[in-house]
């Protein structure tokens, strides 16, 4: 009895070796809520939510696999992972497919690929390499070259043009640069700089994301193009209620007043069927995921880990501050997911192999307090 | 770790640290402000979004609305819209659309090819409401679906309003055809930020004046507020923002002239433009062979579209602003007027022409064995000498040849109103650099120069440049962009825009000159290469024959026609105006493999300029009438 035991408490426990118990109830919570939401949404298409169960599992083993491997092999993938997402962002620039008028992707034998989704790791990832190797004094220059770093891949998503995407490398480099020591008075004379620069930049937008940003501040203006997104998606939120009208009862899903409601949207079709409750359950469930990461990020041994750690923690923040702005219509419309709970298995995978590197974090953090 | 780095490194942790500190109050701030706006939404505002979300059990839906007619200058109709039922599924909205297609087969008659069109409709479309698996149906059709309407979850009966083109071939290559709207199309309207207002609208132009005058044709899409049950049908309807047709757009064609040229071609390959050399507007439009436009309506079948897309002789591609010929001797008045300009001939000054011309070693032979003997420019002209333009070119040299001719448009888009013009090629040293990449082949050899002269070589231009170099010719100099379209109307307003004459510029020629290279057209057609076939025409008029050489002919071989394989024949060319005051057009004619100038295009011309000056319709020929409106093929 004892030997036949004996392997598998032995395999449990090399399964969980490595796991952050806290950070999976929480993901896995998060998850379970995905789930259910988009049961609603895709009651026409029952096959969506096995295919995302499906992507949980992948993600899920991937996050495992990560979680294994120490930071310091991590930091040698940091420049290849890096090097390899230009290339391919130069090749979706030069040769990538067409989609609803932007270049985002990229062909690969039989199936298609974003680069751009790749970059929301490689990036912080390659920065906190970069600063963890200069970690003796940094100088200012070291934070140009930083920006360099960081402004070259965003500038190609820009291109695409995917706004979306952007802003979140941008952010989770820009966490980085902030991390690694970036000075308040730096900090200030960039968003002078960047508040100054906002007339120059609206030029620059393609005519369909100006139109985004201005049916934001008036949607009526446009109740069969841009803004009807807005208006409906703040309908499905306000008619939720206290208590929503509950699980599979929401009428501006299932009357299918809501477009995307599987991917960036699916935060209508929660709130309106879970309602205030439910959203305060989501707020605390991101909550906690984003102070563990940053708990983490603060125990973390070297400057590489908690760069990375912190840039994680805070990508997963912005991710829900984004989406659940945008669906509440006070942000813009963009085009960014709802971490864990939107239909797609390419942000599944990024947003759990995020995890895993937190989990590496935390498992190979400092035991000795200085 | 010496002490002081020990420190620096305290130090740092420290400021890291209390920088996540910061952080987390900044995510605590930020989620309070979302949880204040749910706060906001879903209990202050919560009544107000309960009941527009009851209301939401009302729909908006868009009215698309009718598109604008096409008529010719005399008010003609050319397009015109008629309405149909088409049967259409809404694929979110069965079970299985395989299985609901086999259950209406039973019912109506469902062909393979409208399966095929169907599935090619589902992978070509994304998130489209409703696609149809029929058109066109009859009236029993309707009857018998509505009979068994209740056995059919999300298949509707639809009426739409489809294109129809009465004249069928006709013009086509001016008025294009339409088609579905493809991701292509749909990505330009989003970038145009103008996807909404093409909300419920299935086609849009593809080529033509459908499709650059998409926008004046196409109007306002309107919405309606209509109440729906719980599994999204429409019950009634509550209000209703009518949608506002799209403007009537009016061609300058005029219709009989472009049947009585397209009919002078016959079954002959090739194009002719007609401008009214006053106001650029074109008068006739003709790209042969044609397509009939009726095809592409309801989505074209995937049999006609192989055929019309792999038939050699590509009837889809529009010749008269995308094909691209050596003008052969319809070039020399301009080099005539270029070699006055530029003081290298005098009107006065004669050759001797042997029949050949020596450069470099290589012997250029005039197109007459033996020549024509002493020879004038008038004469040069008249008898189309080319030994006379061999030694012209030489004398100008390429850069004064390439200089001077910029004026007259060669090489250079026309701007017409139209997509796909082709810029044609006028031959220079900085073009052959750009052409070519290999240095030896960049280089401009002064050999090139003398076919340049006779319109050979590389030069390459397009029938429409002709005729706009012919009529900025005949109309002393002032170039005007040639447009296809006279007016545009609002049908809601009834305010007519007139499309007013675009001069494009002057081209700096002495009168006198000008007056001289007029007359020798003139003469052309008096006692020239054309006589015979302006013979008796009892009005002035000038013109100029070219025969455009397809294949190199060695230096001491004869041409012979006969044993040319026909597509290898040289292309017949013709440039006109009339009359030779005051004139009222230009054109240009080019027949493909027509041979001689005078022989193929030349006559065209003649018929064309009898019907436009004398109304004279040739024999056989009655005023147009449309085709009969009830024909209705497809399949």
């Amino acid at each position: 009895m004892e030997l036949a035991r004996l392997p598998l408490r032995r395999l449990a426990s090399r399964l969980t070796e490595g796991i952050d118990s806290t950070l999976l109830v929480l993901i896995v919570s998060l998850s379970m809520l995905g789930l259910a939401a988009l049961f609603s949404a895709s009651y026409e298409n029952p096959a969506r939510v096995v295919n995302q169960f499906v992507s949980l599992g992948v993600a899920l083993v991937a996050m495992w696999i990560v979680a294994q491997v120490p930071p310091q092999t991590l930091m040698r993938f940091a420049l290849p992972a890096y090097v390899i997402g230009l290339v391919l962002l130069l090749a979706v620039a030069l040769a990538g497919d067409v989609v609803n008028g932007a270049r985002r992707w990229l062909h690969i034998g039989v199936t298609r690929f974003q680069p751009s989704e790749m970059m929301k790791l490689a990036v912080p990832m390659m920065l906190a390499w970069y600063f963890h190797r200069r970690e003796s004094g940094l100088r200012l220059s070291d934070f140009a070259v930083g920006a360099l770093i960081l402004i070259v891949p965003v500038a190609f998503i820009v291109r695409q043009p995917d706004l979306g995407t952007a802003a979140l490398v941008a952010a989770a480099g820009f966490y980085v640069l902030f991390f690694a020591g970036l000075s308040w008075k730096v900090l200030g004379a960039v968003v002078g700089l960047l508040a100054a620069s906002v007339f120059p930049l609206w030029g620059m937008l393609h005519d369909y994301q100006r139109k985004r940003i201005l049916t934001l501040l008036d949607p009526t203006q446009d109740p069969l193009g841009a803004g009807y997104h807005i208006i409906q998606s703040t309908i499905a939120v306000g008619s939720g209620g206290i208590s929503g009208k509950g699980w599979l009862n929401g009428t501006q899903a299932h009357l299918e007043f809501i477009p995307e409601r599987h991917t960036d949207f699916i935060l209508a079709v929660y709130s309106e069927e879970f309602g205030l409750i439910g959203n305060g359950v989501l707020l605390v469930l991101y909550a906690l995921l984003v102070a563990r990461g940053l708990m983490i990020a603060a125990n973390a041994a070297t400057v590489f880990a908690r760069l990375l750690a912190v840039a994680i923690a805070l990508m997963f923040f912005t991710y829900a501050f984004v989406n659940m702005g945008m669906v509440s219509g006070i942000l813009p419309v963009v085009g960014v997911p709802l971490p864990f709970l939107s239909y797609g298995g390419t942000a599944l995978l990024t947003l759990f192999i995020g995890a895993g590197i937190l989990m590496s974090v935390q498992r190979h953090r400092k035991l000795v307090q200085t | 770790m010496g002490a002081a780095e020990l420190r620096n490194y305290e130090r740092e942790v420290y400021q890291f640290q209390l920088r996540i500190g910061i952080a987390g109050v900044a995510v605590v701030i930020a989620f309070l402000m979302l949880a204040a706006r749910f706060v906001y939404l879903q209990v202050v505002q919560h009544d107000i979004y309960r009941a527009k979300a009851e209301d939401n059990r009302i729909s908006i839906v868009p009215v698309p609305p009718n598109r604008g007619l096409i008529v010719d200058r005399n008010g003609l109709v050319l397009a015109r819209n008629y309405s149909g039922y088409t049967l259409e599924i809404f694929p979110r909205r069965t079970r299985s659309v395989e299985g609901t297609i086999d259950e209406l087969a039973e019912l109506i008659e469902i062909t393979p090819r409208d399966r095929r069109l169907f599935r090619k409709l589902v992978a070509e479309t994304r998130n489209a409401e409703s696609l149809p698996i029929r058109t066109r149906l009859s009236d029993e059709e309707v009857a018998k679906f509505a009979a068994n309407r209740y056995r059919f979850e999300g298949v509707e009966i639809k009426g739409r309003l489809f294109r129809q083109y009465p004249y069928g071939e006709v013009a086509s290559h001016a008025l294009g055809y339409m088609g579905r709207i493809d991701q292509a199309d749909q990505a330009r309207l989003e970038e145009d930020g103008i996807d909404a207002n093409y909300r419920g609208t299935d086609y849009i132009g593809k080529a033509g004046v459908e499709a650059s005058y998409q926008h004046e044709l196409h109007g306002t899409t309107g919405f309606e507020h209509v109440e729906i049950d719980a599994a999204g049908r429409g019950i009634r309807t509550l209000s209703r923002t009518p949608s506002q047709p799209g403007n009537n757009v009016a061609l300058t064609l005029d219709m009989t002239l472009q049947r009585v040229a397209e009919n002078a071609f016959g079954e002959r390959r090739g194009a002719l433009v007609a401008i009214e050399p006053e106001s650029g507007g074109v008068l006739a439009f003709v790209s042969k062979p044609g397509f009939d436009p009726n095809l592409f309506v309801d989505g074209i079948d995937p049999q006609n579209w192989a055929e019309l897309n792999n038939s050699i002789d590509k009837p889809l591609n529009n010749r008269a602003i995308a094909g691209m010929y050596p003008p052969g001797s319809t070039f020399k008045p301009f080099m005539a007027l270029a070699a006055l300009e530029l003081g290298k001939r005098t009107p006065r000054s004669t050759i001797h022409d042997p029949g050949y011309f020596d450069f470099g070693g290589r012997r250029f032979r005039d197109s007459r064995p033996g020549g024509n003997g002493v020879v004038d420019l008038y004469k040069s002209i008249v008898m189309s000498s080319d030994t006379y333009y061999y030694q012209v070119a030489n004398d100008l040299g390429i850069d004064a040849i390439a200089g001077f001719m910029k004026h007259f448009g060669f090489g250079e888009r026309t701007g017409i109103d139209l997509q796909g013009e082709a810029s044609g090629v006028l031959p220079s040293p900085e073009w052959k650099m750009k052409r070519f990449k290999r240095p030896e082949q960049q280089k401009w050899y002064a050999g090139e120069t003398i076919s340049i002269g006779i319109g050979q070589g590389y030069n390459a231009y397009t029938p429409i440049q002709l005729a706009q170099a012919m009529a900025t010719l005949a109309d002393g100099g002032a170039m005007y962009r040639p447009h296809l379209i006279a007016y545009v109307d609002d049908p809601r307003t009834g305010e007519r825009r007139p499309v007013e004459p675009e001069l494009v510029h002057r081209v700096p020629v002495r009168r006198d000159h000008l007056e001289f290279v007029k007359r020798a057209l003139a003469g052309v057609n008096k006692e020239g290469t054309a006589a015979r076939s302006f013979a008796n025409a009892p009005y002035t008029s000038g013109g100029k024959t070219g025969t455009a050489q397809l294949i190199g002919i060695k230096q001491n071989e004869k041409y012979e026609e006969s044993k040319v394989a026909e597509r290898l024949r040289d292309h017949s060319l013709f440039i006109a105006f009339a009359p030779l005051e005051n004139p009222k057009i230009a054109l240009s004619v080019v027949v493909e493999n027509g041979g001689f100038g005078a022989r193929a295009a030349a006559p065209i011309a003649r018929t064309v300029l009898d019907y436009y000056l004398l109304g004279k319709l040739p024999q056989g020929m009655q005023q147009p009438t449309p085709e009969d409106e009830t024909d209705e093929e497809g399949d």
